[in-house]
């Protein structure tokens, strides 16, 4: 091993940066340690030193290293509460920025803020006073954050006589505890931050240990991890189409993740399930290029017009493929204002997709206070750190973070707030569903009148049915559902076309303008149509854009009853065959008229006149 | 990737999510080496456009220069170019440089009383009509909702409290004590009515990463960066009356870099020039209030 040397403000062009997150409960040297590091690694501005020192001096207190932090900080703060601090110095190796997270409880989001962006973490005890509270959260979070190399600094060794006995105990008692969370430490150094021994040279006073200084343990942490071997995962951020300047290229925009793609390779895209080849690597200001990589903020172009939206992954088809499905076990951590409970509905945000999210149950939570496991609590409070199943309404695409930490990873969003995070333990798809468990419920308890809906068919002289009317906005859905109405109404049918915007005011009353309703909206008019057909009704209603999803779910909540869906123009359907095809309406009466022979062709009537 | 090529990537991905969540979203330009950088990562993101609104306040005091660039290079890339201001500030002599306000009233006044009404779309908003090429009174209105800003943690202790995306209430103002969390890359893209969000995708950039940066992908800037022969050079632009160059042999951007590398700047602060940051509360009062 090279004892780092250091470079005093000066910076290489490329050097690598690495941040780094110090954590630990509060008063067992957090400051001290980041105090001694920029003193003894020569990274304070002129002067600063000297100046602590005698101002220690003039009031009469013991100068600490500590008071350099606090220094430094006041210059940042200028009087107000600062949170997480960045600390900047350099070894020849690499620069560093090192957070300083709160070790007070109330300081969480921060420390959460820092932490998420770390690749390594230090975490420091006090050899005197042991494991505490925030020992044991800290060491918790950071793992659940993904910061896989964790250096445990037992601080105050001075205090505990720079015993063996005494860091070896310790040792012994916190690697046991990091066991049961899956944490297994890069190392345990033994420092005395406010006499520097073992900071950034080696400790004369514990000849016993042989182990690197943290100024070498910081050098010898990995960066990057091996994302380019992995497989292929690029989240689509954006479709990019600037006709408007001019440029007819259409380009899928996102970050890699991890792997690399080439021109000519195959890709298919989740949960859509749609293909296409890679026709072009785009960029601005560089040489053209053929292969993107992990990290790489990129664009390419497809040699396929195919519609997919932000959100999907794009994956390549013979790598190990990520999970899709709508339940999951999940690590979550909360730290939300109000808690979070099984009643409501939040947004989940998952590499670039976001979903509508129920919390459909928990497993277990480690309490806020007293870091007990608890298996019987019905809400995540603020601080607490939960096992548990998730609901999604529509298909996601995703990894388990144990196999792709970027793709296994999503926040939960409470009322305009990031309210927790987590990592995907398990892919539970597969079991029923909350949609196909509230329609199972629904039918168990459906009262039924004493008129049969097939009693009503046989006096309306034609059977019930569920039609959807889809397509792009401003396609003539509308017009056609009520020109459809009309045709039937006029043959003797009992039908009924339902407006969107009757029940904008009505029946969606109850759901404010703000936030997306979208999942309960198309409930509600699944519902209507189930009550509706069950009337015997011929019930027609035109749906913006409905994709796979959309249409499964009406069809779900129709049943036991039909469905029949129209398509006018483009579609998203990946899966869903419509009953008609039609590329415009331009004539309604034989738009009509196709309808009216597809209802005949399948006996829902029997014959109509125009 | 270097270090240069991952600070690109991930302002690219932050302004991609701004531009994917925030329908009402605009850029400020500053015509300053931080805006511009960020203009630059624009075209970046959008292959070479820049589908978002630049937003410059005009103080009607900025060093002539500056303007001269601003509209060259907002007819050279093409850009939606907007300006505002304080016209009745300006008319009735409310400034430092009339001799009627102290420095940070005046800033108050021309550049964060500006800015929010400008935003806001309470005052006229001037647009760069591309065909003339000229400004014309602006008939949209829309307040912005999502405003990116070129602010780095580095510069001034105030901006190393800032997040990513960062809320403000409807007046504008900072709760720097009880901030969102960011978990890994994901951001407070949701907000409540009647609130807006700053977005700073240059929060990781130094004033030398800046540099290196220009250096690498040749960006035009703006000409008082550079010493022209006179021993001097602004190393931070603002309004010629509050805003004074530096010391400094460097006249060309490699000299610059090298002048940074070296640490013959490392005593001085980077907004040593700024006359504004000076006076009592400073940047930090005029920040909470709205100031970029």
């Amino acid at each position: 091993m090279t004892t780092p040397t250091i470079e005093r403000a000066v910076a290489t062009h490329s050097k690598p940066q690495m941040n780094i997150v110090i954590v630990g409960h509060v008063d067992h040297g957090k400051s001290t340690v980041i105090g001694r590091l920029l003193a003894d690694t020569g990274s304070l501005p002129d002067g600063k030193l000297e100046s602590v020192r005698e101002s220690c001096r003039r009031n009469s207190k013991p100068f600490e290293y500590a008071f350099l932090l606090d220094a430094l900080k006041d210059e940042q703060a200028q009087g107000i509460t600062i949170d997480t601090a960045r600390c900047f110095f350099k070894t020849a190796f690499r620069d560093y920025i090192i957070i300083d997270a709160p070790g007070h409880i109330e300081f969480l989001k921060n420390m959460i803020t820092g932490a998420s962006r770390a690749e390594a973490a230090l975490l420091v005890i006090d050899a005197h006073e042991g494991i505490r509270e925030n020992s044991k959260r800290h060491g918790h979070m950071v793992a659940m954050l993904g910061v896989r190399q964790v250096t445990v600094l037992v601080n105050k060794m001075d205090l505990a006589g720079y015993r063996q006995a005494d860091f070896e105990a310790l040792k012994a008692d916190y690697t046991a505890y990091l066991r049961q969370i899956d944490v297994e430490p890069v190392s345990f150094i033994p420092v005395s931050a406010r006499e520097g021994e073992n900071i950034t040279t080696v400790s004369a006073e514990m000849p016993w240990y042989t182990g690197p200084t943290v100024l070498e343990q910081l050098d010898l942490f990995s960066s990057g991890g091996q994302l380019q071997e992995k497989p292929f995962r690029l989240p689509v951020q954006d479709i990019y189409k600037f006709t408007q300047s001019g440029d007819d290229r259409r380009i899928v925009a996102g970050t890699i993740e991890t792997g690399s793609l080439s021109v000519g390779e195959e890709v298919l895209f989740l949960p859509s399930g749609k293909r296409s080849v890679i026709a072009s690597v785009e960029s601005f200001n560089t040489p053209a290029r053929s292969t993107a990589s992990a990290g790489e903020a990129t664009g390419f172009t497809l040699s396929t017009q195919i519609y997919i939206r932000p959100g999907e992954l794009m994956v390549r088809p013979t790598d190990p493929q990520p999970q899709v499905g709508t339940r999951i076990r999940a690590n979550i951590f909360w730290v939300g204002r109000t808690p979070m409970s099984p009643e409501k509905e939040y947004k989940l945000k998952l590499g670039t997709a976001h979903a509508t999210v129920k919390l459909a149950g928990i497993v277990s939570t480690l309490d806020a206070s007293d870091l007990r496991y608890s298996r019987t609590k019905q809400q995540l409070d603020n601080r607490d750190v939960g096992e548990c199943i998730l609901e999604t309404t529509r298909p996601i695409a995703f990894d388990l973070a144990a196999e792709n930490e970027a793709t296994g990873r999503f926040v939960i969003v409470d009322n305009y707030e990031i309210a927790g995070g987590g990592i995907v333990l398990e892919n539970l798809s597969g079991g029923e569903t909350l949609l196909e468990r509230h329609i199972r419920e629904r039918e168990s308890h459906w009262e039924t009148g004493n008129v049969l809906t097939s009693d009503r068919e046989r006096v309306n002289r034609h059977r019930a049915k569920f039609i959807v009317i889809t397509g792009r906005p401003w396609t003539g859905k509308r017009a056609l559902g009520r020109e459809l109405e009309s045709m039937l109404f006029r043959n003797r049918c009992s039908t009924y076309y339902l407006g969107m915007a009757a029940i904008e005011h009505g029946l969606e009353a109850d759901l404010t303008k703000h936030g997306n309703h979208a999942e309960e909206k198309l409930r509600r008019i699944g519902e209507l149509a189930r009550i509706m057909t069950d009337a015997g009704q011929i019930f027609i209603t035109a749906v913006d854009d409905a994709d796979d999803y959309d249409i499964e779910t009406l069809k779900r909540l129709n049943e036991p009853n039909e469905i029949l869906v129209v398509n006018i123009g483009k579609n998203d359907f990946f899966r869903t065959n419509p009953d008609l095809q039609l590329d415009s309406v331009d004539d309604f009466p034989e738009a009509v008229d196709l309808i009216a022979h597809l209802l005949i062709s399948k006996e829902i009537i029997h014959d109509y006149q125009i | 990737m270097d270090h240069l090529d991952q600070l690109e990537a991930q302002s690219v991905y932050i302004l991609r999510e701004a531009y994917r969540e925030f329908k009402s979203l605009c850029m400020l330009w500053s015509i300053g080496k931080d805006s511009t950088v960020l203009l630059w990562l624009a075209r970046k993101a959008f292959f070479g456009h820049v589908p978002i609104p630049l937003v410059h306040i005009d103080t009607h005091f900025k060093i002539p220069e500056m303007i001269a660039y601003r509209d060259r290079i907002a007819l050279e890339w093409n850009l939606n170019m907007i300006y505002g201001e304080n016209r009745e500030a300006v008319e009735n002599r409310q400034t430092f440089p009339d001799g009627n306000t102290d420095r940070i009233t005046c800033c108050r006044y021309l550049k964060s009383e500006a800015l929010k009404r400008t935003l806001s779309g309470e005052w006229p908003r001037y647009r760069m009509n591309h065909e003339l090429k000229r400004y014309q009174h602006d008939e949209r209105n829309e307040p912005y909702t999502g405003v990116i800003v070129g602010v780095r943690a580095d510069e001034e202790g105030s901006r190393s409290k800032e997040r990513y995306f960062s809320p403000r209430d409807s007046g504008n103002s900072w709760d720097v004590g009880d901030q969102p969390p960011e978990f890994w890359n994901q951001f407070k893209t949701d907000f409540a009515p009647g609130t807006h969000v700053r977005i700073h995708p240059l929060l990781d950039w130094t004033e030398l990463n800046i540099w290196e940066y220009i250096e690498r992908e040749g960006i035009p800037i703006v000409s008082l960066y550079l010493n022209q022969g006179d021993g001097s050079r602004y190393r931070s632009l603002g309004c010629a009356p509050c805003t004074n160059p530096i010391e400094s042999p460097s006249q060309t951007i490699a000299e610059i870099i090298e002048e940074l590398r070296n640490g013959s700047l490392s005593g001085i602060a980077e907004r040593s020039g700024r006359a504004q940051d000076k006076e009592d509360g400073g940047l930090e009062t005029l920040r909470r209030d709205g100031y970029m």
